[in-house]
């Protein structure tokens, strides 16, 4: 029997739990198979067990090699540090799956792309509205996901319904998908009552470009590129966490030297995310100096990224088996005097935001999203550190982090669930991403190998990793002959954008493009 | 206030000094643009922003154009908060099928005479997204386009030159 304390914590909570099979494909992952009629039970005492939340649930076509479709479920067991997975089979004939969304909230999201993905019911989903595919433009009957779905057949168009909120006195704001900045997008309807919003609906998938569907069929390598486009300004995570997944599934095990470089990377990624953020948050109250200090703190580390690795988005760096760009010693003097200047331009940007009582008035006690709330919804991340949730794949997954253990790495988190909890941890993993590129810099050496030609082999896995905003997960299943099969991918942007919805509440509209900085999400990583 | 000054002293002028590099992609429809824009505009040129689907990588690179080392704004450029204030449209992404109506509704209620540009690989023919069952791909099927701006993602320098073009005489 393997993981026995995995089956006997399912059947504590679930006595009647039996398995068609449980397996540990990998050290980090455990994967139960499980009869449909089993499948709603095991995840809902698996997230009773382990209090995590539904890390990813999807669908996959497997009709062509067992006829079947297959329906997975992974939540997270951080102190394990490993993943659980459950599936399950179904079949043509019966294409419904008990809903988990009434019981975890954080399932919903995932039904619903599965029933417009892969016309597979949710039976008893309390929304079974489209995402992605906009009803408006997109007929019915169409699903993109499925193996023999060639092009768009013609159906019927409807509208899309929103959640209505009526009341004397109460009216409603649409806003987008086209807005007033250089911003991605999104439409949101707000129900005000007065200045007070009461209700957000936001509307997405307007970014969908079915980049899951674009995966299929393509090598390893071409796909990589493609992962760096999911979303442009977490490129080096999206591809970090694609490559992981190749080399799990290939048993390749990358140089020491590259995975240096690869935390080098990843950190310099969410510094130049989480100072561009701060100084979003300051523009949107009206605050622009620091505004504009921080987009030269921005700059200074695009610049950098740009003479380390000839991309300024960290594109074209990580390769399956390493990473393609080593820093010899010019580079990293370069780059060790550059954060000098760094982190000073930095500290002062801070001195400015803290000594300014209007902004700190603006930003303190304003989005505030409850812990209760966060992990109800399952929001992730940074997202979720705000909010009091201490997970952080960094602290909790040595697997690629063992070289954060050894910096002995600290998580950032902070209680309150507001802007201001936000901008602190952000201002918190600044500070502590730069200490860890400086001690990760000094520990490479030159003249080491930084990548091994992968041996592709054929199977499935999950890659993960902790992206600026939380984490990316690629879920990979590839043939025999390395082309890919079906790739799943969840930025944190997904989830997290119900925890926006929640935060507003009670604000006056003119705060929420500040909300909506602080949580800084992605448009295209969301919406695929 | 008076460390927002000292930060201003030290810091000094950023704002780097930036010569139009003409490539020759570029430069036939930069001289037709550039006389249209000297009639037209007054050489000062408002341009809203539209995203039909990027992955946000030349939104990030077209918000660094206006950091304080390239400002754009001292060229004559501005980025406005409606089409209605508009000369140009600047588009980005490879046209998500649920943005075609927001795009053409957006050029729709731009005043003339207007024109559109398009920046990043996904906009000129959908880039990586090539063959995607959700896209429209390059918007010049769609709008007429005056200019493209090359790259994944085109760096701020690589916008400015192209604008800048039709910006000089």
């Amino acid at each position: 029997m393997v993981c026995p304390e995995v089956v006997a914590g399912i059947k504590n909570i679930f006595p009647a739990f039996e398995a068609l099979s449980v397996a540990l494909p990998y050290p980090d992952e455990i994967r139960v198979k499980v009869a449909r009629q089993f499948f709603k039970d095991t995840c809902l005492a698996l997230h009773k067990g382990l209090s995590s939340p539904v890390a990813v649930l999807f669908a996959s076509d497997e009709r062509k090699d067992t006829a079947k479709f297959v329906v997975n479920c992974a939540f997270v067991n951080l102190k394990k540090s490993q993943w659980v997975i459950v599936s399950m089979d179904v079949s043509e004939d019966a294409l419904y799956f008990d809903s988990l969304a009434k019981n975890i909230h954080s399932a919903s999201l995932f039904e619903r792309e599965i029933w417009e993905m892969f016309g597979i019911e949710p039976k008893g989903s309390p929304d079974l509205r489209r995402l992605r595919l906009h009803d408006e433009v997109y007929p019915k009957g169409n699903y993109p996901l499925r193996k023999d779905f060639r092009q768009i057949q013609a159906g019927n168009l409807s509208d899309y319904k929103f959640n209505k909120v009526e009341g004397t006195g109460v009216f409603e704001v649409p806003v987008g998908p086209v807005h007033a900045g250089i911003i991605g997008p999104g439409h949101f309807r707000f129900s005000v009552a007065g200045e007070p919003i009461i209700n957000l609906e936001t509307r997405l998938g307007f970014a969908h470009r079915g980049v899951e569907k674009l995966f299929e069929g393509r090598n390893c390598f071409e796909a990589l590129r493609l992962a760096e486009c999911v979303s442009g300004d977490a490129s080096f995570a999206h591809s970090l966490a694609f490559a992981q997944a190749v080399e799990k599934i290939s048993g390749v095990l990358i140089p020491k030297q590259a995975v240096y470089l690869r935390a080098i990377f990843l950190e310099l990624e969410r510094m130049y995310n989480h100072v561009n953020d701060i100084g979003a948050m300051a523009l949107d109250v009206g605050f622009s100096f620091p505004s504009a200090y921080a987009s030269v703190i921005k700059e200074a580390i695009l610049q950098l990224n740009d003479k380390l690795a000839a991309s300024r988005y960290l594109k074209q760096v990580n390769t399956v088996g390493g990473v393609v760009k080593d820093l010899d010693e010019p580079k990293k003097k370069m780059l060790l005097d550059s954060f000098k200047g760094i982190k000073h331009d930095f500290n002062e940007l801070v001195n400015i935001l803290y000594s300014s009582v209007s902004f700190m008035d603006r930003v303190d006690t304003t989005g505030a999203l409850r812990r209760k709330t966060a992990e109800g919804l399952g929001v992730v991340g940074l997202i979720a550190r705000s909010s009091g949730v201490p997970a952080d794949l960094r602290e909790y997954f040595p697997a690629f982090s063992a070289v954060y253990k050894e910096a002995k790495f600290k998580i950032a988190t902070e209680e309150s669930g507001d802007v201001l909890a936000r901008l602190k941890v952000r201002i918190a993993e600044f500070k502590e991403s730069s200490r860890l590129v400086e001690e990760f810099t000094g520990k490479l050496a030159e003249g080491r190998q930084i990548n091994i030609h992968p041996e592709l082999k054929g199977g499935s896995a999950l890659g993960y990793v902790e992206g600026w905003r939380g984490p990316v997960l690629y879920w990979l299943a590839t043939d025999a002959a390395g082309l890919i099969r079906r790739c799943k991918i969840v930025d944190p942007s997904f989830l997290n954008w119900q925890g926006l919805s929640y935060a507003v509440l009670g604000n006056i509209i003119p705060d929420f493009p500040l909300c909506n900085k602080s949580f800084g999400l992605s448009y295209s990583g969301g919406d695929l | 206030m008076l460390q927002i000054l000292r930060n201003r002293i030290l810091k000094g002028l950023l704002s780097r000094h930036i010569e139009p590099g003409l490539t020759g992609k570029i430069e036939p429809l930069g001289l037709e643009l550039k006389s249209l824009i000297q009639k037209k505009f007054s050489r000062s040129l408002h341009i809203r922003y539209l995203d039909s689907g990027s992955c946000g990588a030349c939104e990030s690179e077209i918000i660094s154009a206006n950091n304080p080392i390239y400002d754009l704004q001292r060229f004559g450029v501005s980025f406005v908060a409606s089409p209605r204030h508009a000369d140009a449209l600047l588009v980005t992404g490879p046209v998500s099928k649920n943005m075609l109506i927001a795009l053409k509704k957006t050029y729709d209620s731009m005043p003339e005479a207007k024109f559109v540009i398009t920046c990043g690989d996904c906009a000129l023919d959908g880039g990586p997204f090539k063959g995607s069952y959700y896209i429209e791909g390059a918007v010049k099927n769609i709008l007429p386009t005056a200019l493209h701006i090359p790259g994944c993602p085109p760096s701020p320098l690589d916008i400015i030159q192209a604008l800048l073009m039709f910006l000089r005489k």
